[in-house]
């Protein structure tokens, strides 16, 4: 059993070794000369064009389902006019990147760590790295980068099109304009709500990218190893997500709220 | 015709005195945890000349290849490449070094999701970086011309045959004019005519590039049609050397064992 529990210590300690050198390697390559600007714009388009639907449906669904869950229980106090506030603060600091992230955690996440892994297993970033490419600075740095700036965005777009599934959410539960709505919600919204969610994202789409991209760089050799690769890419940055999502929080609340 | 050949390839025998050394292994090691693949590799290659390792599979022939190009780190022992080591090259003479040898893979290793076009082109944009479109072209055109497929530039590599794959990541290793090359299995899991042709191809092409090479096989025909001299492994380490007709006639059953026609 104690044998066991050092074999799992240690392949623990192995891993949070690897993940940190693939880390330093990632830094030294982004700011090393040759750094391909074409293709960064192509994955960010590749990342953005994959998961601009799933997440504006995502994005009104949930300001939607907030207001309707809440708008009975406000109404029953009388506090049906805080209803736009709730949904907005809430969507915008918390909901929003959380849910956002782990939709593209399963979404960007595993796709790159599958991409990836069948480019090891099929000998073609050794390929590339023989022929003088660096592949690292190529293949890995490019969607580390665009998932550092696309996710964010993406949170963006979804905290916006809730604001408007909240709207109509709130419209069947009652009448209300659309200016009163939306004066309600923005009014409700600061930038110290904006700004530590912003950052929190950044730090989502970097664990995405991180993850995925470590996961599929270092696969194993066999053909199995592709679906393993994809699918750790999703425990491991959902894993992330929820950890940044805490220490942001404590942060926010020390450094914002005081 | 015959005669000729046989009297040329006497004089063309290589001799560590007249020939200029352009890879030379020395006691080379190599485990992965406790599988000790490599134990002694001894290895010269020779400007301009062909040799043919054969071994068994899993013997360590891939691991060997790609210790010289530091795709593997080696355990012990020297490498030199045009007399310098491998192992304690910068990133950017590791980088000089790589762009002179070619490296064919034994899956071809195609980039699977770009074109044929896009393939033999990330070498001259990505490594080499050239812009001059016109260049660019006439390289793609002349390199697919050399292996015979002059039209397959807009084909993706999921619709090429395996025989086509192994022609085109010939074209992708040659566009840059490497002088060394080192071929991976290129005739495996291709059929007798296809691995026939494909070696002749080897054969042409580095008479018309002027490479050397180094061709990892387990395949006697291809052995036979491209090699200027085979070296045996066995075991982790080299045992025997000779010309093709030299080794089939050795004294030594172990040697003769590879030689046996399945
Ligand atoms: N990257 C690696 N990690 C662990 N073991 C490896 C690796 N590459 C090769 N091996 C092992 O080394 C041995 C020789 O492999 P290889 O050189 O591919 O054989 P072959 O002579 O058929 O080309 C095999 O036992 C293989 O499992
Ligand atoms: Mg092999």
């Amino acid at each position: 059993m104690s044998e066991s529990y050092t074999t799992s210590r240690n392949k623990f300690l192995e891993e949070v070794g690897n993940q940190t050198s693939f880390m330093l390697r990632f830094f030294k390559n982004i700011f090393r000369g040759g750094f391909d600007w074409g293709e960064l714009v192509r994955q960010c388009y590749i990342i953005g064009y994959k998961s601009i639907g799933l997440v504006a449906i995502t994005g009104v669904i949930l300001g939607f389902v907030l207001t309707l869950q809440s708008l009975p229980t406000l109404k029953d106090f009388g506090a049906e006019s805080y209803v736009p506030r709730m949904v907005a603060v809430s969507v915008v600091r918390e909901i929003g990147p959380v849910i956002i992230a782990l939709i593209c955690a399963g979404k960007i996440a595993s796709s790159i760590g599958a991409e990836l892994g069948s480019m090891k297993v099929t000998e073609q970033i050794e390929a590339m790295e023989v022929s003088g490419a660096n592949a690292i600075q190529y293949l890995v740095v490019t969607r580390i980068v665009a998932c550092t700036v696309m996710i964010p965005l993406l949170t963006l777009m979804a905290d916006a099109l809730a604001l408007v599934g909240g709207y109509v959410g709130n419209n069947i539960g009652g009448d209300v304009s659309a200016v009163l709505f939306y004066n309600k919600s923005f009014s409700a919204i600061d930038f110290v709500d904006l700004i530590p969610s912003f950052i929190k994202t950044i730090f989502f789409g970097f664990a995405i990218g991180f993850v995925g991209c470590y996961k599929g760089y270092n696969s194993d050799r066999g053909t199995e190893s592709v679906g393993v690769a994809a699918n750790s890419a999703v425990v491991s940055a959902s894993l992330w997500i929820i950890v940044i999502d805490a220490i942001a929080v404590q942060l926010t609340s020390v450094l914002a709220y005081n | 015709m015959e005669t000729g050949i046989d009297t040329k390839a006497k004089e063309k025998k290589p001799t560590p005195k007249d020939k200029e050394t352009v890879i030379e292994i020395r006691h080379l090691k190599k485990s992965f945890g406790s599988n000790e693949v490599l134990k002694d590799i001894n290895l010269d290659l020779y400007k301009g000349e062909n040799v043919v390792v054969l071994g068994k599979s899993g013997e360590g022939k891939s691991v060997t290849i790609k210790c010289i190009v530091r795709l593997l780190e080696k355990d012990g022992g020297e490498i030199k490449v045009f007399g310098e080591e491998v192992g304690t090259m910068t990133d950017a003479e590791l980088k000089a070094l790589r762009i002179r040898i070619g490296f064919l893979f034994q899956s071809a290793a195609l980039y699977d999701s770009m074109t044929v076009r896009d393939n033999l082109e990330f070498p001259l944009r990505k490594v080499l970086k050239l812009t001059d479109e016109a260049e660019i072209n006439k390289r793609v055109e002349d390199v697919l011309e050399s292996v015979g497929l002059p039209d397959a530039a807009d084909k993706l590599p999921s619709d090429l045959s395996g025989g086509m794959r192994k022609r085109i990541g010939l074209a992708r290793t040659l566009i840059v004019n490497p002088e060394i090359m080192l071929y991976d299995e290129p005739t495996t899991g291709l059929d007798t005519i296809t691995s026939e042709e494909i070696s002749e191809l080897i054969v042409k092409l580095q008479k018309k590039y002027q490479t050397s090479s180094i061709i990892i096989t387990h395949d006697l025909s291809c052995a036979k049609i491209t090699s200027d001299r085979i070296v045996i492994m066995n075991d982790g380490a080299y045992i025997a050397e000779g010309t093709f007709d030299e080794l089939r006639e050795s004294k030594d059953e172990n040697v003769r064992g590879f030689f046996k026609q399945p």
